[in-house]
């Protein structure tokens, strides 16, 4: 199985390394969901209500975020600058070491 | 509707989502009334509210469907069942009566009687998106409202929304001729709304009709019982306060759980626990149904909702009629037969 690193701080701060396959066609979303961490991904992934918010902290080469995704992150709170919706970052090997801090639940 | 209604039914469904809807057919072939309870103004839950226009593919017979279509075509096909609505309500409370039946009574004191209940929620009710600001709560009804129900109350007032979407645009447009000051905070310079309310705003700034306060957001409420000022961090201007009797934020809908989850009914991570032969509930004559429920391999599909309603239906009939048989028909042999409008 092909799998890529990716480090995640939860909403205490805490880090940790995963390990993550990139043959199943998951998004960060859906991975934090399988590793059971406090992220609801309430609409299912379709970037309409940004439970799945985070800040990427590392350097990685991202797509460029949707009209979708720009719509509802006005709509979200705490954004920053390198606030993505989790959904809408599908795993890939260009993502390996990527770290990514969860947005407090708003 | 009028206050302190009292509605009595044979199902109370609450949530008028797609699988809510459909449970009013399944329910209508046995001959049982539903009465749905909806806390948006409008049918067909999440479809309607969040994503009218995508395709769904996977409701079986339609290669292709846009959800809103797919909720017109659920209120056509429940249409000779005459079901009844009170919608812009919150399912609140649940009592047990003396003569067995269950009451639902809404935020706006309508009660509603039944002896069986289907809980279709969703993913919960549909509430605004509160900013974090500490102390809103302490504002609520005292000056910071989440939805403009009357724009009359803002006459002569001095008005603050929060916002960059199309609704805080078009209320930013709508009240800036009816509050004394109106003022529009938004987090960036760019609004994503319609192209021709943003140049309506910009327009209405630039005659001094809106003040328009970009790269900014409110931080604070300050007031004496009720609102007096708001602060305003700005990026690179920092903090300062302006006057404000209304704070308007505008921030969309997102659903929370609501008060289901106290009703003592087995909740588990924001889901209602329910058996797989009935969908029912541990409580006797209550059913869960749709994305709302819980069980060992459960999959959040609006076709699992047709198929969790169509069972529950039949349980329900039962409740109803301890001492009828059901007999099982096809709707190809015999048709469907309304029921009369009540």
């Amino acid at each position: 199985m092909d799998t890529i690193k990716i480090t995640i701080v939860d909403r205490e701060g805490i880090s940790q390394e995963y390990e993550a396959p990139t043959d199943m066609g998951l998004n960060i979303m859906e991975l934090c969901k399988a590793l059971e961490l406090p992220v609801e991904g309430t609409c299912g992934g379709m970037a309409l209500c940004a439970s799945c918010h985070v800040y990427v902290l590392s350097d990685n080469e991202l797509p460029e975020p949707s009209n979708d995704e720009l719509d509802m992150l006005d709509s979200a709170f705490f954004v920053q600058p390198n606030s993505r919706l989790g959904c809408q970052l599908k795993l890939h090997e260009g993502l390996d070491g990527l770290q990514i801090k969860l947005a407090p639940n708003g | 509707m009028a206050q302190n209604q009292t509605i009595e039914t044979d199902i109370i469904i609450i949530g008028a989502g797609p699988v809510g809807l459909f449970a009013v057919f399944e329910a209508g072939l046995l001959k049982m009334r539903c009465h749905l309870i909806d806390v948006l103004p409008q049918p067909g839950g999440q479809l309607t509210e969040i994503y009218p226009k995508k395709p769904i593919y996977d409701i079986p017979g339609y290669p292709s469907i846009l959800a809103s279509d797919l909720v017109t075509n659920l209120m056509r096909q429940i249409e000779p069942f005459k079901p009844g609505f009170s919608l812009a309500e919150r399912a609140e409370s649940l009592e047990k009566l003396e003569d067995g039946r269950w009451c639902v009574t809404t935020n706006r004191g309508t009660k509603h009687l039944a002896p069986v209940i289907f809980i279709a929620g969703g993913l919960g009710s549909f509430e605004p998106r509160k900013p974090p600001i500490s102390n809103i709560a302490d504002f609520e009804e005292r000056g910071v409202e989440y939805f403009v129900r009357n724009p009359e109350m803002f006459q002569n007032q001095k008005v603050v929304i929060a916002g960059g979407g199309d609704s805080a645009l078009d209320w930013a447009i709508y009240l800036a001729n009816i509050a004394k000051e109106l003022t529009l905070i938004h987090r960036r310079t760019e609004f994503r709304g319609a192209l021709d309310s943003v140049e309506k705003v910009m327009h209405l700034a630039e005659i001094k009709k809106i003040r328009l306060v970009t790269n900014a957001q409110v931080v604070g409420l300050h007031g004496n019982g009720k609102l007096e000022s708001i602060e305003i961090l700005h990026d690179t201007d920092g903090n300062f306060k302006i006057e404000a009797d209304h704070f308007v934020p505008l921030f969309g809908l997102t659903p929370k759980l609501g008060p289901i989850a106290e009703w003592g009914l087995g909740v588990s991570s924001n889901a209602v626990e329910v058996n797989t032969f009935d969908y029912a509930t541990t409580t006797p004559g209550i059913f869960a149904i749709g994305d709302i429920n819980t069980y060992p391999g459960k999959l959040k599909l609006i076709l699992c909702g047709f198929h969790e309603a169509t069972l529950a239906c039949q349980s329900a009939f039962k409740i109803m009629h301890p001492d009828k048989k059901l007999s099982f028909k096809y709707t190809t042999v015999t048709g469907i037969e309304g029921l009369p409008a009540k």
